[in-house]
């Protein structure tokens, strides 16, 4: 029966995480009243967007075990779908968006579709390259605006134009949609045969293979599905910075960033992309405003200390720490009953 | 003795291996609906590369598979699972970050529909009711007899036509294997066709049907268990007579 007890103590420790969640996730809304100054905004809006970011990623490297250093090629041409919407043809960013989510998903697969020939680190290695090559692409093509890279024009703010020039709030609500809809699609599909089916390739994809789970088939869903959402991170990511070229979007920096994130918060967990981005996000922005440009190289070096740190002690990441609390937490209480 | 209808799987002149340098060589055998068949022999002789082969998990260099008459040779493995043959790997290959209960479920591939796999879950439970007791337990915690079951059990979720069994006994205590074997003989007489990979010669003939003994890469000797035990070569080479 101890271990029924034990079960029922972790149960509830569950609970009190969920019920925390919960929460928190409730006052996230009400953020804009308490941290009305812009940076402070400005920061929750960035740890709300790159949390986002990161889950998408997490859904192929963190769920599927398919580590991919290319996922700046999809925020990129979601940036791109949103920019050239709103500046090469005048309109609204909401076509662009819908057309950048679809292509990245399509180019998702095109590129995978090889990738996935190789395993391991060959594949990381592959997609390394890709980045690269998006990269070479977009500084020489005109169409997008080549190196220059494209600059929005001031034009009505509002939700119809995705863009807000007076306050942050209006961003800071959308950030806030994004996050709700890719954290939301993940718990949904952590609780799906799919969710299953990702975890189980990543275990070991032989053995799925064996038990009739079609492994190509799961790989470039998952990808195509965390592209698609990387997408629409670099479509808001663009209305917010309103200005879009190559180096910032498409760029080795901008993919290791979520793969970091996500490895520092706990990689295929719910929670994991959140952690990491709320430590992340306000060591870079903040170091930045101290330290003004140098404040960009300090935070990484802060960073990388964390992450060597990490894989040390704790592979699973902030996660795993949090985990190895509640457990030490249960085994303390059932001590003292004893 | 076996029925006199057709085998349920044929296997002819089958060459693999890995990166094209083969390692079984003309390896044939046939088993027959209901029956379970052992192969044997010792570690490295190729039995777990003809499992392989079976399943799909690599392709033949040479020779054919043919399942219910479907020549299978160049089928991607879950096409292969689809038609009814389950295989569990060796060294249990369990999901071990997932529940027992989604181990059970990622078993259940073919079936879409929720009743029904729940509906098997519980019939696997009775058999091995120990899972029922960890179903929400995360399978990397459960001992190695436990996973062992939760492996056959996954491989048997999806109702298989035919279920490989790849050195079940590998890293179980004696007892435990014994445990195993009385289960495997109780899932065959309940209707499921068992293939059998076994080092533990003794252990796999004394439940099989019939038996192959594989050496280095070829078939060496064949027939009934009985007659296979009694064989002078496997004798001394397997049973240290």
């Amino acid at each position: 029966m101890a271990g029924n007890s034990l079960d029922f103590k972790n149960s509830k420790i569950k609970d009190f995480c969920w019920l925390g969640l919960v929460a928190f996730l409730a006052l996230l809304p009400l953020v804009p009243a308490v941290a009305a100054d812009s940076f402070r905004l400005h920061v929750m809006i960035l740890i709300l967007l790159f949390a986002s970011m990161s889950q998408a990623w997490n859904i192929i490297g963190g769920y599927c075990g398919q580590v991919s250093f290319g996922h700046s090629v999809f925020f990129g041409i979601g940036a791109y779908g949103a920019g050239l919407a709103v500046v090469t043809y005048g309109g609204t960013p909401w076509p662009g968006i819908a057309i950048g989510m679809i292509l990245a998903a399509i180019v998702a697969i095109i590129i995978s579709y090889p990738c996935f020939k190789l395993s391991g680190h060959y594949f990381a290695i592959a997609t390394f390259a890709i980045v690269e090559i998006f990269n070479r692409i977009f500084l020489v093509w005109d169409w997008v605006g080549g190196a220059l890279g494209l600059d929005y024009p001031i034009i009505g703010e509002g939700l119809g134009n995705l863009m807000w020039h007076q306050s942050k709030v209006g961003y800071y609500y959308s950030a806030l949609v994004i996050f709700i809809i890719i954290f939301g699609t993940v718990r949904w599909l952590e609780g799906h045969r799919f969710g299953y089916y990702m975890r189980a390739v990543r275990e070991g994809q032989e053995t799925a293979e064996s038990l009739g789970v079609n492994s190509s088939a799961v790989k470039l869903t998952a990808m195509a599905l965390s592209a698609s959402m990387a997408a629409m991170c670099g479509a808001f990511f663009v209305q917010y910075n309103l200005r879009v070229d190559p180096p910032m979007v498409m760029s080795l920096d901008m993919s290791m960033k979520f793969v970091l994130i996500t490895i520092l918060g706990g990689a295929g967990t719910l929670l994991g992309p959140l952690l990491g981005a709320s430590v992340l996000i306000p060591l870079q922005e903040y170091t930045r405003a101290l330290w003004g440009g140098l404040g960009g190289g300090v935070d990484l070096i802060i960073f990388g200390a964390l992450i060597i740190l990490m894989v040390v002690k704790q592979p699973d990441g902030m996660i795993g720490i949090l985990r190895d609390v509640s457990k030490w937490a249960s085994t303390k209480r059932s001590r003292k009953e004893i | 003795m076996a029925p006199l209808i057709d085998p349920i799987l044929t296997v002819s002149d089958l060459h693999a291996g890995y990166d094209g340098a083969p390692v079984v060589f003309g390896v044939s055998l046939q088993v027959m609906p209901g029956e379970l068949v052992a192969i044997v022999g010792a570690n490295g002789a190729g039995k777990t590369t003809t499992m392989r082969s079976i399943c799909g998990l690599i392709h033949p260099l040479k020779g054919r598979i043919l399942f219910e008459g479907h020549d299978i040779s160049e089928m991607p493995a879950h096409e292969i699972l689809k038609l009814g043959i389950s295989y569990v790997p060796e060294g249990r290959r369990i999901f071990g970050k997932l529940s027992v209960r989604k181990n059970l479920y990622l078993g259940a591939y073919t079936e879409k529909s929720h009743i029904e796999v729940k509906r098997r879950m519980e019939e696997l439970f009775e058999i091995f009711p120990v899972l029922r007791a960890r179903a929400n337990q995360v399978a990397e915690t459960l001992s190695g007899g436990e996973q062992q079951m939760l492996a056959i059990a996954r491989g048997l979720i999806s109702k298989p036509k035919l279920l490989m069994l790849d050195e079940m006994s590998l890293g179980l205590m004696p007892t435990m294997v014994e445990k195993m074997m009385a289960t495997i003989t109780s899932i065959n007489r309940a209707g499921a066709t068992v293939l059998l990979v076994e080092q533990m010669v003794q252990e796999a003939l004394e439940i099989a049907h019939r038996g192959y003994v594989i050496q280095n890469g070829k078939i060496i000797q064949q027939g009934s268990a009985s007659q296979l035990m009694d064989s002078e070569e496997v004798r001394k080479a397997y049973l240290g007579m």
